[in-house]
C-alpha cells in the first residue's frame, strides 16, 4: 500500500518541479481484487494494484490538473510541465480560491478508521470460498446463482504548497449474489469495511427465498400502487436526487431545489444528514481540495435545510442573489478535486430513522392491505430534471402483498415516479440500515412504505 | 515491450497454462471544457500498465500491475495464475477456446490531424466562442462545451505467437445550453448528447461538426421548449433522428445480442437477454427492412468500435446481427464460440485499458441505410400524422432488454407531411421486437451517420467503453407515446 510518509515523498519532488505560485498533489489508488461467478461457475477472477497522481497548479490566477500513474522523476516532471501549460494559456478566473491552508484538515479531528487486516488479507482462495457459499445455497435449492465477491484496500492523500496533507485508507469486502430460477429470481448484496461481517451464505439463502417465492410470477395491470421499497431500492432512487445539493447546482440553475430551499418538500417523517462520522458510513473525511468534511443536515423534517459547498462555490454564493435563500453558507468539505463543473455533493447520506415507529419489513407487510413489495430497481434515469421524474424497471424479487402477505411474484414494471412525490408519501419506514444498489453510491437508508407509487407499464418476465 | 512480454509468457508457460496473454497498454488523454464562459476542466491524464489473462486448470485469472521492472510483471503473472488455479476449485465446466491464428501486426487508426498537436489556445478560444454564441441567446442560463482527446497504444501478445501493436486516436467534441424557467429546466445538445460527437478520428473531427455555426439555434431551441406544448400521450407514427436510433439500436440490439449476457454471465449486474439461444435464426427481430451489422472493420468507418484486432488477438469482423428482419447472429468471444456451435470467434473481446480484463462488447453495431433514395425532409412529407424525436435526454430498458422507454430533447409534430409545432418532453416506450417490427421506412445512405456512444457501462468492475452505431432517420408506426409523464402528477 501507498503510505503517507510515500506522499511526502512524491510531494517533495512535486515541489522540486513545479515553478507554479501554489501546488497541490492528490495520491489516490487501491489494491483490488473481485471474484465474479456465474451459471454456478467463476467465470472471470481480477486482481490489480494502481495508484495514481495528480498535481493541480495554480499560476496567476489560472489552474489546471494533470494525472499519471507513474511515479519516476520523469513523470512527475512531465506532468508537472502538463499541468503548467495548460494553466498558463487560460485567462485568469477571479473566482479561483488559493490553495486551503494545513488548518483545513486537523488531523485530530473526527476519526474515520476504515481499514481492516482481515479484509486487506483476504486472497483469491478465500474469496473463492466466499463464492463456494453462496454456489452452495444455489445447489441447495436447485438454483443458478451468479455474483460477485470483492475486497480492496484504498488510499486518498491530498498534499499542497500550503502545509495541508490529509490521508485516509480504508478496506472494503462485498459480496452480491442473484439466484435464478426458471421463471424468477431474488438479489442480494452488501458491503462493509470489515470483511468479517460479511456474511455469502446468508446472502445467498435470502437471495434464493425470495426466487423460490417469486416463481410463476403473475402480470398485475399498470398503475398506482402501495409499496414498500427494500433499503436497496430506496438508495438507487434518492442517489439521483443529491447531485442536485450543491451549491454550485443552485448557481447553475440546474437543481430541482432551485427556488425550493427552506421548502417543506418532503414529507414530516423525513429527515436527512450527511454524515461521514456515521459508524454505518464509509469514505473519506476531506473533500478534493483537502477540507475536513463536515456533518450537514441536508433535510429536518420535510424541509431542506442546507446546501453542501465547496471553496470556492461558498464564495460564489456569498456574492450572489442566492446568498439569502439558500441556508448558512460555508465550506462544508464536499467539494470536488479542482478544476470541476459540478462543485460538489454530499455523498454520505444517513436517513434519520424514525424516533419510535420503525416497522421491519414483516411488519410493513402484516399492515398492507394490497401493495408491492420491491426488492431491487433497474436502469434508472431522470426524465425531468426539475420534478425529479425517475424512470426505470423493477428487478429480482417483486411481490404482490394482499392481506397482510407476500401472495405471488409479479412481472417487472416499470416506473415514472417523482421523487418529491415518493419522499413526501412514505407512509412507514423501518430503521436506517448501510445499503449497498447498483445505481447510486452506498448510504445508510431505510426500507420505506409510500402510497401511490407511479407504475406505468409491464414488461413480459 | 517485447521483453516484458517475455517476462510474463515465461512464468505463465513454467506454470503450466493452456494459454496467457499480456497486453501493454499506454494511454493519453485530454479533457476541456468549459461552463458559462470559464474553463471548467482542463487536464491532461496517462496511464501506463500491464494486463495478464491466463487460463489454467480450465479457469480465468487475471492480474494487473503498474510496476513494468521484471519483478512487477513476473509477480503478477504469478498472481494471475494463482487466482486462476483459485476460479478452478468452483466451476461446473471447463474454458474451451475457440481456435485462432497467431498474428504479428502493427496497425494506426486513421488520423488526419493529431489533436495533441492543436494548441491549448485553440481549443480553448473555439471553446470560448461557442459559449458565446450559445449565451447570446437572451434565457440561456448554463451553456456547456467539451473537448477530449485520447491517444491509445496497446501491446498484446500471448502464448499462441501473437505479437500485436494498435494506435488508436479519438476525438470527441459537443456542447449543450439549458435554460431554467418557472418550473422547468430545458436542454438542447449538439450534435448529440453523451458530450457530442466522438469518432476514431483526429482532429479533423472537430473541423467537420460545424459547432459554432449551429450553436446559436441550440439555444435558442433550448429557451424556445419552454413555450412549446407538452407531448401528448397517445399512439403515433414517430420519426426517429439518426443519433436517437443510433440509441435505440446499442439498447436494443446491441446489448441483447451479448453472448455473455444470452448465456448469464451478466446475469447479476447488467442482466441478461431475452434473445435465448433458440432464438437464433428463428426470431423476426424486425421489418424486412431492418438490416443490422457488427462491424469492427475499417472499412465500416472510424468508429468507437473501429479496431483491426479485438483483445484477445481475434481480426476485426464484419457479423450480420438482422439480415431482412431475420436475427441472424451473436457479439461472441473465444470462450463463448462453441456454445452456439462457432469454430472461431466473432472478435468483439475489448477492455477499458490495461487494469481491466476483456470481455464482450459491441464493436460498431449499425443499421444498414434504406437502399432507395429517401432523404429525412422526403420521410417527415410522407408521414402524414406523427413525431420527430430529435437527439436523446433519458434511456431505460430492463434487465433481459425487452421493455424501454426513450426520452428526447425535443420533438415536433408531423401533420400532412410537415413539421408543424414544436413538443417538450418528448417520450416513446415499446417492447423490442415490437418496436422493429414496426419499422417501415429508413433514409439513405447519404442520411446515415456513425455515432459515438463513449460511455457505455458494463461489467464489474465496471467498464466504461465507447461503441459506434450507424443509422439514418426512420419511421415507426404505432408506437406508444408519453407515458413517461402519465401520472406524474
Amino acid at each position: 500500500m501507498l503510505t503517507k510518509q510515500k506522499t511526502f515523498e512524491i510531494f517533495d519532488r512535486v515541489r522540486k518541479y513545479s515553478k507554479a505560485d501554489e501546488s497541490e498533489l492528490i495520491v489516490s489508488g487501491a489494491k483490488s481484487s473481485l471474484t465474479r461467478f456465474a451459471n454456478n461457475t467463476i467465470t472471470q477472477n481480477v486482481s490489480e494494484e494502481n495508484y495514481v497522481l495528480s498535481v493541480r497548479v495554480n499560476l496567476d490566477g489560472k489552474t489546471a490538473r494533470a494525472t499519471t500513474n507513474k511515479f519516476d522523476d520523469d513523470s512527475i516532471r512531465r506532468v508537472v510541465e502538463a499541468a503548467i501549460d495548460l494553466a498558463k494559456v487560460q485567462e485568469p478566473d477571479p473566482d479561483l480560491q488559493p490553495l486551503p491552508d494545513r488548518s483545513a484538515f486537523d488531523p485530530s479531528g473526527p476519526v474515520a478508521a476504515r481499514t481492516y487486516f482481515e479484509t486487506a488479507s483476504i486472497d483469491a482462495r478465500q474469496r473463492a470460498e466466499g463464492v463456494a457459499q453462496m454456489v452452495d445455497v444455489a445447489k441447495k435449492h436447485n438454483l443458478t446463482a451468479a455474483g460477485t465477491y470483492a475486497t480492496s484496500e484504498s488510499v486518498e492523500a491530498i498534499l499542497n504548497s500550503k502545509g495541508l496533507n490529509a490521508y485516509h485508507s480504508q478496506t472494503s469486502a462485498e459480496a452480491s449474489v442473484t439466484m435464478i430460477a426458471d421463471d424468477s429470481s431474488g438479489w442480494q448484496k452488501a458491503n462493509y469495511p470489515d470483511v468479517r461481517l460479511l456474511d455469502p451464505r446468508r446472502l445467498g439463502e435470502i437471495a434464493a427465498e425470495k426466487a423460490l417465492a417469486s416463481r410463476h410470477p403473475k402480470e398485475l395491470p399498470p398503475g398506482k400502487y402501495t409499496v414498500i421499497l427494500e433499503p436497496a431500492a430506496v438508495l438507487d432512487l434518492v442517489g439521483f436526487m443529491f447531485w442536485d445539493w450543491g451549491g454550485q447546482a443552485i448557481l447553475d440553475e440546474r437543481s430541482f431545489l432551485n427556488n425550493r430551499i427552506g421548502e417543506k418538500l418532503f414529507g414530516e417523517n423525513i429527515s436527512i444528514i450527511d454524515d461521514v462520522y456515521h459508524p454505518l458510513q464509509t469514505g473519506c473525511p476531506f473533500d478534493g481540495e483537502g477540507v475536513r468534511r463536515k456533518r450537514v443536515p441536508l433535510v429536518e423534517n420535510g424541509v431542506v435545510q442546507r446546501l453542501v459547498f465547496a471553496r470556492g462555490t461558498a464564495e460564489k454564493v456569498r456574492q450572489s442573489e442566492y446568498v439569502d435563500k439558500v441556508g448558512p453558507v460555508e465550506a462544508t468539505g464536499h467539494g470536488f478535486p479542482i478544476p470541476n463543473e459540478i462543485g460538489e455533493m454530499p455523498a454520505n447520506i444517513v436517513f434519520a430513522s424514525p424516533a419510535d415507529k420503525a416497522q421491519s419489513i414483516e411488519q410493513m407487510v402484516a399492515a398492507t392491505e394490497r401493495g408491492i413489495l420491491v426488492t431491487r430497481l433497474w436502469y434508472i434515469r431522470e426524465v425531468d430534471p426539475y420534478e425529479k421524474l425517475l424512470t426505470g424497471m423493477t428487478r429480482d424479487g417483486t411481490f404482490l402483498v394482499e392481506n397482510g402477505k407476500l401472495q405471488n411474484g409479479l412481472l417487472n414494471f416499470r416506473f415514472n415516479q417523482s421523487l418529491i412525490h415518493l419522499l413526501s408519501n412514505v407512509e412507514a419506514m423501518s430503521e436506517s440500515v448501510r445499503a449497498s444498489g447498483e445505481e447510486s453510491f452506498d448510504m445508510v437508508v431505510p426500507a420505506l412504505k409510500v402510497r401511490d407509487f407511479n407504475f406505468t407499464e409491464v414488461t413480459k418476465f | 515491450m517485447k521483453e516484458l512480454a517475455s517476462w510474463v509468457l515465461n512464468v505463465c508457460n513454467a506454470g503450466g497454462v493452456q494459454y496467457a496473454e499480456a497486453r501493454v497498454v499506454d494511454e493519453r488523454q485530454r479533457a476541456l471544457a468549459t461552463k458559462n464562459g470559464k474553463i471548467g476542466t482542463a487536464s491532461d491524464a496517462e496511464s501506463l500498465g500491464i494486463g495478464i489473462r491466463v487460463l489454467a486448470d480450465g479457469a480465468w485469472g487475471f492480474a494487473a500491475t503498474e510496476d513494468l521492472t521484471r519483478a512487477g510483471v513476473e509477480t503478477t503473472a504469478a498472481l494471475a495464475l494463482e487466482i486462476a488455479r483459485a476460479s478452478a476449485t468452483v466451476k461446473e465446466q471447463d474454458v474451451q477456446l475457440a481456435p485462432e491464428k497467431s498474428y504479428v501486426d502493427d496497425w494506426t487508426s486513421p488520423c488526419k490531424v493529431d489533436p495533441f498537436t492543436i494548441s491549448i489556445e485553440q481549443n480553448l478560444d473555439l471553446l470560448m466562442s461557442i459559449d458565446a454564441e450559445l449565451r447570446a441567446v437572451n434565457g440561456v442560463t448554463l451553456a456547456e462545451t467539451n473537448l477530449n482527446f485520447r491517444r491509445y497504444e496497446q501491446w498484446f501478445y500471448n502464448t499462441e505467437g501473437s505479437d500485436i501493436h494498435q494506435l488508436i486516436h479519438q476525438t470527441g467534441a459537443g456542447y449543450a445550453a439549458y435554460s431554467f424557467e418557472g418550473s422547468e429546466i430545458q436542454k438542447r445538445s449538439y450534435p448529440n448528447s453523451f458530450g457530442g460527437q466522438w469518432q476514431n478520428k483526429g482532429y479533423e473531427l472537430v473541423d467537420e461538426l460545424k459547432l459554432v455555426e449551429n450553436a446559436r439555434q441550440i439555444g435558442e431551441e433550448a429557451v424556445a421548449l419552454h413555450t412549446a406544448d407538452q407531448c401528448p400521450e397517445g399512439v403515433f407514427d414517430i420519426v426517429l433522428d439518426s443519433s436517437q436510433l443510433g440509441l435505440q439500436i446499442h439498447e436494443s440490439v446491441g446489448h441483447p445480442i451479448e453472448l455473455d449476457r444470452v448465456l448469464g454471465m451478466e446475469a447479476n449486474f447488467a442482466g441478461t437477454s431475452f434473445l435465448t439461444l433458440d432464438k437464433l435464426n428463428h426470431l423476426k427481430y424486425g421489418s424486412d427492412i431492418v438490416n443490422v451489422v457488427a462491424d469492427a472493420t475499417e472499412s465500416h468507418g472510424p468508429g468507437l468500435g473501429t479496431f483491426k484486432y479485438d483483445d484477445e488477438g481475434v481480426p476485426a469482423q464484419c457479423t450480420p446481427i438482422i439480415k431482412d428482419g431475420q436475427f441472424r447472429g451473436y457479439l461472441s468471444s473465444r470462450d463463448t464460440a462453441h456454445m452456439i456451435g462457432l469454430q472461431r470467434s466473432g472478435g468483439t473481446m475489448r477492455a477499458e485499458g490495461w487494469n481491466r480484463v476483456p470481455m464482450i462488447r459491441m464493436t460498431n453495431i449499425s443499421i444498414l441505410p434504406g437502399e432507395k433514395p429517401l432523404t429525412l425532409d422526403q420521410l417527415i412529407a410522407s408521414t402524414d400524422h406523427g413525431i420527430f424525436f430529435k437527439t436523446n435526454r433519458s434511456w431505460s430498458i430492463d434487465d433481459k432488454r425487452y421493455n424501454f422507454q426513450f426520452g428526447t430533447e425535443i420533438g415536433w409534430e408531423i401533420k400532412g407531411g410537415k413539421l408543424t409545432r414544436m413538443l417538450k418532453n418528448p417520450s416513446y416506450s415499446g417492447i423490442t421486437t415490437e418496436f422493429w417490427n414496426s419499422m417501415d421506412a429508413i433514409c439513405s445512405r447519404d442520411q446515415w451517420t456513425l455515432w459515438g456512444t463513449p460511455n457505455c457501462g458494463k461489467g464489474q468492475p465496471q467498464q466504461v467503453m465507447g461503441t459506434g452505431h450507424g443509422a439514418s432517420p426512420a419511421r415507426f408506426r404505432g408506437v406508444k407515446v408519453g407515458t413517461a409523464y402519465k401520472g406524474a402528477e
